[in-house]
């Protein structure tokens, strides 16, 4: 049995890159469970559980705003640090920015809150030491007291994620009025299996009065 | 060197003068603007574009403060022939197999370059271990009331083109912020710190950088841009004693006197750190 837990996340901005749309990154309407799952563990996670998003409930009306940065292009060359290593200087190992340069426009969500509803599993890494209650009580623990082992942050590290933690029996915020009524928001990223080659799975994201319901990983409605 | 064992958050204020802190390129080089408020905004990687600027300045050679994602102005690359000169053959695409492989080349990276270990930074290797994430996380900076960008029409005497030799002058544009005073957030988690090896002696250049960000960034784009205040939370507990939004709220910008007038300077603006009620285990310096 495990016991559930309802993180109350809010910030000015957020970005949920939609996969086909990286390059000029588009973000999704809502937190995907991947990017929930992320912030919690960024609160507290040990090898010995696995976080399952069970829903997320929206909070505020969606709305969108666009920003173009300069980006680089290119990412560090393993072989050229090796190269470096071996020579025993830094000397050449450096990105110019000016021969690399993308403008890159996002497309990203304003003013946003979520409530995510979450629970953990314990994975064949957990060891004797390893009881639900140990996990669930570190992780209440640190939410209560904004104790977190990085800043959450909402899809990328420029938006940070304020968070609090919703105590059992309270009432979770509001959702807008905007959000009232059946929305289908199509296709959208579940997960990342990590463990078998990085593989992407899908899910239909319907929401309902702001709430969206995430199928378990394993379900029929979840598609690689 | 040991890695920093407290974590912190810390609220920048910076200020522009008839210049312009961060061009949109999206809008011609017009000062960013969030369109909702028509406050200004100064992105992230702008700002640390700034700092690493600074640190290749200030320890320009220094072996462990190498910075990897360089500017053309800041290049000090003579060394390029000796380098090429050792004849190391470069493997043709060949990742590293193993994760220590990717491990011992993440770590060579923190501890050569300063900001790799603090800001990260993305290896092309198929394992995990490529991926470094920093300590120190910056969020936009914005302004703390609206800004109305001036588009000022200058011309330039010389012609680029021998054939318009007969237009005799040229006009250009350029955009400034009249004053504008920008707010920023940032968190440094003293756990990624243990993972990239980022010290005390660090983070003491990264105020030090954050303090002198704009003395070596004139140009005429800019204006005249200062540091205002960096104020600084540093928690107790390695994972924090409170939550960042918390202690955010305990700064305080205003307007001094009349807000009717639109500011033109740092003396406009009143700035108040709620000292007193911080929660157990935080504590608060003014770094200036």
């Amino acid at each position: 049995m495990t016991y559930g837990v309802r993180l109350h996340i809010w910030g000015e901005r957020a970005l949920f890159t939609r996969p086909e749309m990286k390059v000029e990154r588009v973000s999704y309407d809502v937190i995907t469970p991947s990017a929930a799952r992320g912030i919690l563990e960024a609160i507290h996670w040990k090898p010995a559980i696995r976080w399952v998003v069970d829903s997320i409930q929206v909070l505020r009306p969606i709305r969108f705003e666009s920003i173009r940065r300069n980006e680089v292009g290119g990412k560090l060359s393993a072989a050229a640090v090796g190269k470096a290593m071996k020579a025993g200087r830094t000397d050449g190992l450096v990105a110019y920015v000016e021969e690399d340069r993308q403008q890159r426009a996002a497309t990203l969500l304003r003013e946003v809150g979520y409530v995510i509803s979450a629970h953990f599993e314990l994975t064949a890494k957990a060891g004797p030491d390893d009881s639900v209650g140990k996990h669930l009580d570190i992780f209440n623990r640190r939410a209560r007291r904004g104790q977190c082992f990085q800043a959450p942050c909402l899809g990328t590290r420029e938006f940070p994620a304020s968070f609090a933690l919703v105590e059992e029996g309270a009432e979770p915020p509001e959702p807008a009025d905007e959000l009232r009524g059946e929305r289908d928001l199509g296709w959208m990223l579940h997960d990342i299996d990590f463990a078998n080659g990085m593989t992407p799975y899908f899910f239909r994201a319907r929401m309902v009065d702001g709430l969206i319901e995430v199928p378990p990983a394993m379900s029929s409605e979840v598609r690689a | 060197m040991s890695a920093i064992a407290n974590r912190y958050e810390f609220v920048y204020l910076f200020d522009v003068t008839n210049g312009n802190p961060n061009g949109d390129p999206d809008a011609g080089n017009l000062p960013r603007l969030d369109p909702e408020t028509n406050k200004g905004l100064v992105t992230d990687v702008a700002l640390k574009r700034k700092i690493r600027n600074y640190v290749a300045l200030e320890k320009e050679g220094d072996p462990g403060y190498a910075i990897y994602m360089q500017e053309k102005s800041v290049l000090n690359n003579q060394h390029k022939q000796a380098y090429a000169a050792l004849g190391i053959e470069p493997e043709a695409k060949k990742l590293p197999k193993d994760e220590a492989k990717a491990r011992e080349l993440t770590t060579w990276m923190c501890a050569n370059f300063f900001d790799v270990r603090a800001f990260g930074a993305v290896m092309t290797t198929e394992v995990n271990a490529g991926q470094v994430r920093g300590p120190i996380q910056l969020a936009f900076a914005s302004s703390i009331e609206p800004v109305l960008p001036l588009e000022v029409s200058i011309t330039r005497v010389a012609v680029t083109n021998e054939r318009d030799l007969e237009k005799e002058r040229t006009m250009g544009r350029k955009h400034i912020v009249p004053y504008g005073l920008y707010r920023v957030h940032g968190f440094v988690s003293a756990k990624l710190a243990e993972r990239t090896g980022f010290s005390e002696d660090d983070l003491a250049l990264f105020w030090r950088a954050l303090t002198n960000l704009f003395e070596h960034d004139r140009s005429a784009a800019r204006g005249e841009m200062a540091a205002r205040k960096l104020i600084v939370f540093k928690h107790e507990h390695a994972m924090g004693n409170a939550p960042a939004h918390l202690l955010f709220d305990k700064v305080r910008v205003e307007r001094s006197g009349s807000a009717e007038a639109p500011a033109r300077g740092f003396g406009d603006y009143r700035v108040s750190v709620d000292a007193e009620s911080l929660p157990a285990g935080v504590s608060v310096t003014e770094l200036f």
